[in-house]
């Protein structure tokens, strides 16, 4: 039997405290994987959704809060853009595409968007993809809507349905747009992007639903009638819209038109930001968290290692004979002492390895979560190189740390030689 | 078929003379100008009580304890000038042991135990050629039941646990074996048995033995019979 034979046997033999030991340390080790591939695959996930837009605009407020409730459907919006600002910016020789969206509705949680074709035309996620009809096609009438592949799934939903819209960007509505009830015109294909978690209704749709709701709740009287809206569609372009992206015809003009809608704007305050300079700066803030994080995961797989060391320290008793009997048998101090090693390296390595599947699991199993709650698609990854060497680092460590007991075990050999007197 | 038998040289294997060693921290040396001369394949009793330094003398042979002076050549090689590692690799390579208890790894099987023997030596592993054959035919060589071999060593009975140890000490032909006490923990049926079985298996290996132990109604078998108080003066003192 080898060395490498004799350290497995070893740990066959006290297998339940060293599955306890290795159950330590994948629980270390899937923490410190978990962090850092949530990190990754969290970011990534954002930046699918905005890296095809060139710059959102909306009323001034903070950067991120524009970013976030724009795209992301987190927060609220403060102010709005008017109409004929949002037509002068859409008409610069510079720009490419708009799409302008309202928001405000919701139905079962999902966020209702009022827009334009232009979101079918001209939105792109995730490397320059475009939406796509799942089912369906994109709304056309008035009282048309078209759903996110997740509200159909949800909701169970297929063309041809008819749903009523709530307003306010809640749950639970008490107050509905119940006499304007809309049709499921189309199905969007899932993106993994909020695209998803949304419904979409044209500008005008948006507009007719809300007259009669100036004062924020319905006046009764006021409303109008699906038949009133219909026969005035072309009186029912909104006076303001929420926000807009924009699309450039050259990337390179991208800073030349912030900068003008920033500073020089003298119609109304507007912001414009760079979504993925907005992330940036999100990042930055929650970089701080991130890194205690890190700190921490690496805490505890040291606590871990600590664990194997205490468990193999314990161990130096009971194999006092068993290591007199391997020296009887011509085992040189010095591989009596590499049993030790070995034995660290199966256990460090063990660990690494469930601590991955266990890690892989965490990811699958909080995925559909992340996705529900910020419209966020992690994948499945692979850790990076870099994190492929902090796991062989781990394991080097595992290592390193027996090198006490095998350095007890070498020295304590040498004295005990043959025999041990109990 | 042995390679110190097949020597045309008249030393003998084992030669040790002025041997003295003093435990660290004793006033008396515990082996004091010993001098024992084992020929290849002799069968050589060593009778001393407990505390007359058996054990140290045996530490000594097997290279993990330096004498203080005097000398032991073994098959040529003076111990002394090797260093603590090639005495190591020597013991490996030239002597098997048997002790009273604990000779086994109690969590392998009796055959992976009596591999252990060849585990640390190219030379006996070389020997042995297949050596789970080999541990094959000398556990059942040393009368243990088939259905033992794959059993854990502390599964084994007393009796057992010391047949596959002498399977593991003769395992790949060594020139010596080392036994001390090997019987003590054995009734006097088992005892026998067990001597005729190891005699038997040392000769067809070739190897010496070196059977240390107080019960000195075996000595009769063996070929030689020597009393540790005679040949070393330091037990007397």
């Amino acid at each position: 039997m080898t060395l490498p034979g004799l350290a497995r046997a070893s740990l066959a033999n006290r297998r339940s405290a060293v599955a306890l030991t290795v159950a330590t340390i994948a629980i270390s080790i899937a923490l410190l994987v978990l962090v850092e591939q949530m990190r990754g695959q969290l970011r990534e996930g954002f930046y699918r959704s905005v890296s095809g837009t060139d710059l959102i605009v909306g009323a001034p407020t903070a950067p991120i809060q524009l970013l976030l409730y724009s795209v992301f459907g987190l927060g609220n919006p403060t102010s709005n853009v008017t109409w004929t600002s949002y037509r002068d910016i859409a008409t610069r020789p510079a720009v490419g595409w708009t799409i302008p969206i309202s928001l405000g509705d919701a139905h079962a949680g999902f966020r209702v968007i009022g827009t334009t074709d232009a979101m079918l035309d001209h939105y792109r996620y995730a490397g320059r993809q475009a939406l796509e009809v799942a089912h369906g096609a994109w709304f056309d009438d008035l009282y048309d809507v078209v759903i996110g592949a997740r509200v159909a799934r949800a909701q169970d939903y297929a063309v041809g349905d008819r749903i009523v819209l709530a307003h306010g960007g809640g749950n639970i509505s008490l107050q509905g747009h119940d006499d304007q009830p809309f049709t499921v015109r189309g199905v969007l294909a899932p993106t993994g992007t909020p695209v998803d978690q949304s419904l979409y209704i044209s500008l005008e749709a948006h507009t007719a639903i809300h007259i009669g709701w100036e004062s924020g709740r319905a006046q009764l009287g006021a409303l109008l009638t699906p038949e009133q809206a219909r026969a005035r569609v072309a009186a029912l372009t909104p006076s303001e819209i929420t926000a807009f992206f924009v699309g450039l015809k050259t990337r390179a003009a991208v800073f030349a038109l912030q900068y003008e809608i920033n500073q020089q704007y003298d119609r109304e305050a507007l912001l414009a930001v760079l979504p993925g300079i907005a992330l940036q700066e999100l990042w930055r803030i929650t970089g701080l968290a991130e890194q205690i994080l890190r700190v921490v995961a690496g805490l505890v797989v040291l606590a871990g290692l600590m664990g194997m060391l205490t468990a193999l320290l314990t161990t130096l008793n009971e194999r006092r004979r068993e290591m007199a009997i391997l020296r009887a048998c011509g085992a040189r101090p010095w591989q009596i002492a590499t049993l030790l090693l070995l034995e660290a390296a199966w256990i460090t390595a063990l660990g690494i390895v469930f601590g991955l599947v266990l890690a892989t699991t965490a990811q699958v199993a909080l995925a559909p979560w992340l996705l529900e709650r910020f419209g966020v698609a992690v994948s499945l990854a692979w850790p990076s190189m870099w994190q492929w060497l902090v796991l062989a680092a781990i394991w080097a460590m595992g290592v390193v740390i027996a090198l006490v007991p095998a350095a007890m075990v070498y020295r304590r050999t040498l004295a005990d030689g043959m025999q041990v007197r109990q | 078929m042995n390679p110190a038998q097949s020597a045309a040289t008249s030393q003998p294997l084992l030669s040790i003379r002025a041997l003295r060693y003093t435990w660290s921290g004793d006033a008396m040396p515990v082996i004091n100008g010993l001098e024992l001369d084992v020929e290849a394949g002799q069968r050589v009793f060593l009778a001393g009580a407990s505390g007359s330094g058996k054990s140290t003398l045996l530490a000594l042979i097997g290279g993990l304890l330096a004498p203080d002076s005097g000398s032991i050549h073994f098959a040529g090689t003076d111990l002394g000038a090797l260093s603590g590692s090639a005495r190591d690799r020597f013991r490996a390579d030239h002597l098997g042991v048997i002790f009273q208890q604990f000779n086994l790894m109690p969590w392998l099987s009796a055959v992976a135990n009596v591999r252990l023997g060849c585990q640390f030596s190219r030379q006996r592993r070389h020997h042995a050629g297949d050596a789970e054959r080999a541990a094959h035919e000398l556990l059942s060589a040393m009368g243990l039941a088939e259905d033992r071999w794959n059993r854990r060593a502390d599964e084994l009975s007393v009796g057992q646990q010391q047949r596959v140890a002498a399977a593991r000490a003769l395992i790949g032909q060594p020139d010596l074996v080392l036994a001390d006490e090997p019987t003590s923990a054995l009734d006097v049926d088992h005892r026998d048995t067990f001597v005729d079985l190891l005699f038997e298996q040392a000769r067809r290996a070739g190897s010496a033995i070196l059977f240390v132990s107080h019960d000195r109604s075996l000595a009769p078998r063996f070929d030689m019979t020597r009393e540790l108080g005679e040949i070393n003066a330091g037990s007397m003192a």
